[in-house]
């Protein structure tokens, strides 16, 4: 197994002007196989953008280690590790220049990365990056807004694979896009990553899509890592009550569903202005319908409950271990 | 199958909060006239909570603000009639205007922190509609605090002595429903107003708006991209297409049989537990196409598996489809294939 991507323990910590730091990682550790997709979910707020910006070099960590398909990030690598890790964020216009062409954009990538410099060589790199997202030569000449919002997309990551990434961090790269083009921009990452073997850290709120495209699945809350595991068992049998809150905060195109639907959370995830942080014990604690006296004084590891799927959460962690001790469910007969 | 029952039912006993009535939305330039809304028609009744669905550039927000006649420049009302509450609001004058507004509907935008005022706190602005309204001094500010209690404030005195930036944006948004409900109008129009939320919040809200709507029999109309909002809120949805409504029905019955084929194919591109993982979706080719440059014609037509001679010809109004769906296709469902 060839690891993509492994971070330890990462950390990363804001100054503010008034007021205490912003813990916005605080001890974050994924693992992502090459060829395989990493889905991050949580609220705003829970450092899942930070933890993008950290992995493609944008910012540097204030502690803690990113290994890059084996190797680590030191600063005097770090130009040659970025080409193998890119970025396409959410909304396609404000990541395009709007003065530039889409043959400018793209061609101005391999310039300052030395790759395909001019000519006839840089014409047909461009032409086959764009085939590569299905658009044809034509759009070469055309300004960002003469293009779709899934068009624009499209060549937003046409751009980033322009200097042969083997991952892409995609910061909620359907979000900002209509529902009729969302599933072109979905269908087409699945394609590239069987045609290029890339690795996927795919960040979004929209668990329909995370679950569609994702191998495994983190949840983030408040700079942790609360629950990990294979997609199905982390959005079909969640184990922390996070995770569970969050599933059933998303409404479904299903109108039979919805007037079933009950649990609900209280308060927000980002506290309000003046408000304490718990810095003991659970992060979730305020929140959960669940706590118990342990919650507020120890904070819970992210352990494995089940054979590849961890969750942080004393509750869980006790259920599990009673279940066990009482043995397997008897299978249902027939 | 109740859904249907009720809207029928209602429909001979109740007069519509609000009536669009062929209404089209466009610039006038010298002889030169664009419709982006090309003659929509909707009735919405008292306590009926109706979605307006459509992608980008559909013109449902441009519907949305015909409705309170807050246009931005040079787009006006092109045609068409709209009624609040049986009067004729379609020439009516600002100073008229602006007792409809706030009085009788009230809007929430999908950016909250640009419709607060950042130098003014909560409570100023909260008791300045109040007092807009005809609210005595003492009176606006007991309600002030009424209404922030009701959109979930544990606290509504400290929010109310906040300034907007000192809140994040789920509590201005809600701070936002607080002074749209503060007035009790008979109707709220909502734009995307979760969009930007997470989806915890977004429960809170929709949750609110249900019981608010339960309680006073405010109609709700609500336009959102998200067809999960969608299923979740309203009685009866309205899909745009290019400037149209192409479909008419209640949520149950769009759900389970849309009639229109491109709401069909916009259900059908969702990714779900029912999906196989990874497998590709089905997509809807092409792009909606500029309401201003349509040929004659369905304008979906170039998008459309279905399309025949006839959709290249004419455009199909809105057609009786049965169970209270309305579709303008030339097609029954059934002879989709």
């Amino acid at each position: 197994m060839v690891l993509a991507l492994r971070t330890t323990e990462l950390v990363k910590v804001y100054p503010a002007r008034h007021g205490p730091p912003v813990r916005a990682l605080q001890g974050v550790s994924v693992e992502l196989e090459s060829g395989r997709t990493l889905g991050i979910v949580g609220e705003s707020g829970c450092g899942k953008s930070t933890l993008a910006r950290l992995l493609v070099g944008l910012e540097r960590p204030t502690s803690g280690t990113i290994e890059l398909f084996g190797e680590a990030i030191v600063p005097s690598r770090h130009r040659e590790l970025a080409r193998s890790i890119q970025l396409v964020f959410q909304d396609p216009y404000s990541s395009l220049d709007p003065r530039l062409t889409v043959d400018t954009a793209i061609g101005e990538v391999l310039s300052v990365h030395g790759l395909a410099a001019r000519g006839a060589q840089r014409e047909s790199r461009i032409a086959e990056l764009l085939a590569m997202v299905a658009l044809g030569r034509r759009f070469a000449r055309c300004y960002p807004h003469e293009l779709s919002g899934g068009q624009a997309q499209r060549v937003a990551i046409a751009r980033a694979l322009a200097v042969q990434p083997k991952a892409l961090v995609l910061d909620e790269p359907t979000s900002a896009l209509d529902v009729s083009v969302r599933a072109e921009v979905i269908n087409l990452l699945v394609r590239l990553q069987d045609e290029l073997s890339l690795s996927y850290v795919f960040i979004s709120h929209d668990l329909a899509t995370v679950r569609h495209l994702a191998d495994v699945i983190d949840v983030m809350y408040l700079g942790h890592v609360v629950e990990s595991g294979p997609y199905g068992e982390v959005l079909g049998a969640a184990l922390h009550p996070y995770t569970r809150a969050l599933a059933e905060a998303v409404p479904v195109p299903d109108p039979a569903r919805e007037a079933e639907r009950r649990v609900r959370l209280a308060g927000e995830a980002v506290p309000a202005p003046g408000a304490s942080v718990a810095t003991e014990g659970c992060p979730y604690r305020p929140r959960c319908p669940l706590a118990v006296d342990l919650c507020r004084s120890v904070r819970p590891e992210l352990t494995e409950l089940r054979p590849g799927h961890f969750a942080a959460c004393h509750v869980a962690a006790r259920n599990e271990t009673e279940s066990v001790a009482r043995g397997p469910e008897p299978l249902p007969a027939g | 199958m109740t859904a249907t029952a009720t809207v029928t039912a209602t429909t001979a006993a109740q007069q519509p909060v609000l009536s669009l009535r062929d209404v089209r939305v466009g610039s006038r330039h010298r002889r030169e006239v664009r419709d982006i809304v090309r003659g929509v028609n909707l009735d919405v009744l008292p306590g009926e909570k109706v979605g307006v669905v459509g992608e980008s550039g559909s013109g449902k927000t441009l519907t949305m603000l015909s409705m309170l006649r807050l246009l931005p420049r040079p787009l006006e009302v092109l045609g068409g009639e709209i009624f609040f509450e049986n009067r004729n609001i379609t020439d009516l004058d600002e100073r008229g205007m602006q007792s409809v507004r706030g009085g009788g509907v009230a809007m929430v935008y999908q950016d909250p922190m640009t419709s607060l005022n950042p130098l003014l706190r909560v409570r100023t602005q909260l008791v300045e509609t109040l007092r807009a309204h005809g609210a005595g001094k003492a009176a606006a500010h007991e309600r002030t605090r009424e209404v922030l209690g009701q959109v979930g404030f544990v606290d509504p005195e400290r929010v109310a002595a906040a300034f907007p930036h000192e809140l994040s944006g789920g509590m201005v948004q809600r701070v936002m429903i607080a002074m749209a409900i503060s007035t009790s109008p008979r109707l709220l129009v909502a734009d995307e107003p979760t969009t930007a939320l997470d989806v915890t919040i977004q429960q809170q809200i929709l949750d609110l708006v249900d019981s608010l709507q339960a309680r006073t029999a405010m109609a709700v109309v609500w336009v959102s991209h998200d067809l999960g909002v969608i299923a979740r809120l309203v009685d009866r949805v309205c899909v745009m297409y290019a400037g149209r409504v192409v479909e008419s029905a209640p949520t149950v019955q769009l759900f389970d049989r849309p009639t229109h084929p491109y709401s069909r194919a916009l259900l059908g591109s969702l990714p779900g537990p029912e999906v196989e993982h990874r497998a590709q979706l089905t997509q809807i080719g092409g792009s909606p196409p500029d309401p201003t440059m349509l040929q004659a014609g369905c304008p979906f037509r170039a998008r459309c598996p279905y399309a025949f001679e006839r959709c290249a010809e004419e455009e199909p109004p809105l057609l009786d489809r049965g169970h209270g769906s309305f579709a303008a296709c030339w097609r029954e469902p059934d002879t989709w294939s």
